[in-house]
């Protein structure tokens, strides 16, 4: 089955009872068991819960992984599978993972003697020389966020296999519909589902899926003590949501790549970053292990004033963190997403003052590009 | 494509910038029946959720820019939204309506507005000269249509029905639930309201049961907005808020499921096993011109006839990617046997005299792989 009819039709998406054609919202905390000697499939919804159930399904089917797990956020998913490392344990980390990753890692998980090494992951060398014989994991993104540089997934995978690490990939900007990280060889891909698979700005939420049942098993574990779940109501969205990814992130992506380049020939932009773009250092790379560019660009104006000043100027898109709903939404990383950086870290990452990044939403293109050159030039926005 | 632009940026961000207070991208749901009043004879603008309700009114803002209309209106269902209009009309009144009709709406005009007087006449409203003569009835005071038709597609001719119904002083309303505002404005070709069972494309995932109406110009907005809150069969901000979530992604699913029904219904033409195929994308088919000139697209509902009727109920177990449903416009592919289903209500013989006969079966078009959706029809055929 080709992967948009998968979107639409993982399995679970009918109700066996009644043949709803929507999974039912199972609002409901516990269960009535008919023989207290042999429970059933589900006996309280931190558990399990039948609409969370289906979301994970569908969840496993299209990363084509053997467990799904759906937590309350993208950092729940996170900071729950971190819980299968114990303390003592060593990890590399890809440099430029998202920044709610690094915090973590940096001030809970450290507390708890987790021992990371942060390693530049679009060299593999690099990775190979941060491994020690404590170093238990792998973690890095692709493309990494904000300035979409890619890593050599096979190769990440290979180097984890090599010295028996646990592999783990944030597929947040890809989705399973462009890039399937399990399938290149990895354990674990975690999502923030928040943004491409809910897709319309409107719920907070994770999702985890392992490659191996074992894996899955011991995640489950995590899940269900910890409790960092996804409630019913959300569950259900998100499955609503992952419906259309197929035909919104299309469309998100058509828009990303005509943006990206009438942005390059912009005499006010000074740098774009997409891996889409064939100067990209990463685009060979990418087109190997992903079937497309996603629909994230980030550019650089002259400076912080421009920046700044575009971003007022700006009608179409919203201004806000986040990205990958429908809305098209532009986010300036130096107060946003890096704000807690100190800024001489956050330079040398390469996230100057300048930048801003673009995620592109279902506006079309024409209009997209109409603003941002009225907002560029700084003319008066027209009515 | 004169509006279609315009159309995809508008219902992206439907919704947004409504929150001032928070910025929230995502319209809030506000799941209240009442609204306190800042001090004696002064209004927020909101009074009780009947009347209006800030997520409510959000859908309905968006239906009215979408239609190029004055207001928008949400109610319960379709069939609420079609009672709320019908209540415009008197005793002695008739309406000129189209013959093969949603069984639905036939069932309100024979069972619940003949008894009081308001009297449905039929006619082929793909036929104009039909219509005319229907409307030299002096009692006459609408036409109502259901462009394409279901289950039978047949293209009506606005514009030519709205000089009628200009020269007569009498109402036009168009059922736009096939092809939604993204295919075709029915109000910008001279129509006076437009109605939709907001349950299938508009919010699109088979999973909101809701009803829309959009009048063209104040006048009708204010008489029908009385109505909704006389009558209060309005749409709760649960639904009003899905209803608008599903909008957001309307051209694309729309667009998608377009190409699938294309490439179904060129598939379908070829099958021996096939007697006949409906779908305005034909070039075949007796409406295509008018939608070529009128509007944006086809939509996404094919019908067909099969050879062997016999055949039908094997088909329609055997199914494994189309779910046999009624319904339609919805992102999952469904198959619909009108005879038995939605067209019950409509006697034996006016059926067969349509043609909406035992060998047919209609198709929603979902946003699947077309290939997977032609593997499932090749299967069970």
């Amino acid at each position: 089955m080709n992967d948009r009819t998968r979107l639409i039709h993982s399995g679970c998406d009918r109700d066996p009872h009644t043949g709803a054609s929507s999974i039912p919202v199972y609002q409901v905390s516990t269960f009535h068991q008919e023989d207290p000697e042999h429970l059933g499939p589900y006996d309280y919804a931190r558990s399990g819960n039948p609409t969370r159930a289906a979301l994970e399904q569908t969840a496993a089917v299209l990363e084509n992984g053997a467990t799904g797990l759906a937590f309350a956020s993208g950092m729940a998913a996170i900071s729950s599978t971190l819980l299968l490392f114990n303390p003592g344990d060593h990890l590399v980390v890809g440099r430029d993972v998202y920044g709610g990753t690094y915090r973590i890692l940096t001030t809970l998980f450290a507390r708890w003697k987790l021992d990371v090494t942060f390693a530049d992951a679009t060299d593999p060398e690099a990775v190979r020389r941060a491994v020690t014989p404590a170093t238990r994991g792998l973690f890095v993104e692709s493309p990494a966020n904000p300035l979409l540089q890619v890593t050599d997934l096979r190769a990440m995978a290979a180097i984890a296999r090599e010295h028996n690490l646990l592999s783990i990939t944030d597929n947040t900007f890809m989705t399973p519909l462009l890039q399937r990280p399990l399938d290149l060889g990895f354990d674990i891909v975690l999502h923030s589902a928040t943004k491409f698979l809910g897709g319309h700005s409107d719920l907070i939420a994770g999702l985890a899926v392992t490659r191996a049942a074992e894996t899955g098993k011991r995640l489950r574990a995590i899940q269900n003590a910890f409790g960092a779940i996804l409630g019913p109501q959300d569950s259900w969205l998100l499955l609503r949501g992952i419906k259309t990814l197929g035909v919104r992130l299309d469309a998100q992506q058509r828009t990303a790549a005509t943006v990206a380049a009438w942005l390059r020939q912009h005499p006010r932009v000074k740098r774009v970053f997409y891996p889409g773009l064939a100067d990209h250092p990463g685009h060979a790379i990418h087109a190997g292990q992903a079937t497309g560019p996603g629909a994230v660009v980030s550019f650089e104006l002259a400076d912080r004033a421009a920046a700044v000043g575009f971003l007022k100027r700006v009608r179409l898109p919203l201004v806000a963190v986040s990205l990958g709903g429908v809305e098209s939404i532009l986010s300036y990383p130096a107060t946003m997403s890096h704000a807690a950086m100190p800024p001489a870290e956050r330079l040398t990452r390469g996230i100057t003052d300048e930048l801003i990044r673009l995620s592109a939403g279902l506006e079309t293109a024409e209009d997209l590009i109409a603003d941002f050159d009225t907002a560029f030039t700084g003319k008066a926005a027209r009515a | 494509m004169p509006f279609s632009d315009k159309l995809s940026t508008l219902l992206a961000q439907a919704g947004s910038r409504r929150d001032p207070a928070t910025g929230a991208i995502s319209v809030p749901i506000y799941q209240t029946a009442s609204f306190s009043h800042p001090a004696l004879g002064r209004s927020t603008g909101f009074d009780y959720s009947r009347t209006s309700n800030p997520t409510r009114l959000a859908l309905e803002e968006t239906l009215a820019r979408a239609d190029g209309g004055a207001r928008g209106f949400a109610f319960a269902s379709g069939l609420a939204a079609l009672d709320t209009l019908l209540r415009l009309f008197a005793p002695g009144d008739r309406i000129v309506v189209t013959e093969d009709l949603y069984g639905g709406t036939f069932r309100l005009f024979e069972r619940v507005f003949r008894p009081l007087g308001v009297t449905a006449v039929y006619v082929d409203s793909s036929d104009a000269a039909a219509v005319q003569r229907a409307l030299e009835d002096p009692c006459a005071r609408a036409v109502f249509v259901e462009t394409p038709t279901n289950p039978l597609l047949k293209i009506a001719d606005i514009r030519a029905l709205a000089a009628l119904t200009r020269a007569r002083d009498a109402l036009l309303i168009v059922d736009n639930t096939f092809l939604t505002p993204c295919q075709l404005r029915p109000l910008d070709l001279g129509a006076d309201v437009v109605a939709y069972s907001a349950t299938k494309f508009l919010a699109g995932h088979n999973d909101v049961v809701a009803g829309a109406l959009v009048a063209g110009t104040p006048a009708l907005a204010e008489k029908i907005a009385f109505l909704q809150n006389a009558c209060g069969a309005v749409l709760g901000p649960q639904d009003a808020w899905l209803t608008l979530r599903g909008l957001k992604t309307l051209p694309l699913r729309l667009q998608r499921q377009q190409e699938n029904a294309s490439a179904i219904a060129s598939w379908l033409t070829a099958h021996p096993r096939v007697r006949r195929v409906l779908y305005p994308g034909l070039p075949t088919h007796p409406g295509h011109a008018i939608l070529v000139r009128d509007g944006n697209g086809f939509g996404g509902m094919v019908s067909f006839e099969v050879a062997d009727p016999a055949r039908i109920p094997a088909i329609l177990e055997q199914v494994r990617v189309f779910l046999f449903a009624e319904s339609l416009g919805g992102v999952e592919s469904l198959i619909t046997y009108p005879a038995v289903q939605t067209h019950a209500d409509i006697d034996p013989a006016t059926r067969e005299r349509l043609g909406i006969n035992a060998s047919l079966l209609r198709l929603s078009v979902g946003i699947e792989d077309p290939d997977d959706l032609i593997h499932d029809l090749e299967t069970v055929l």
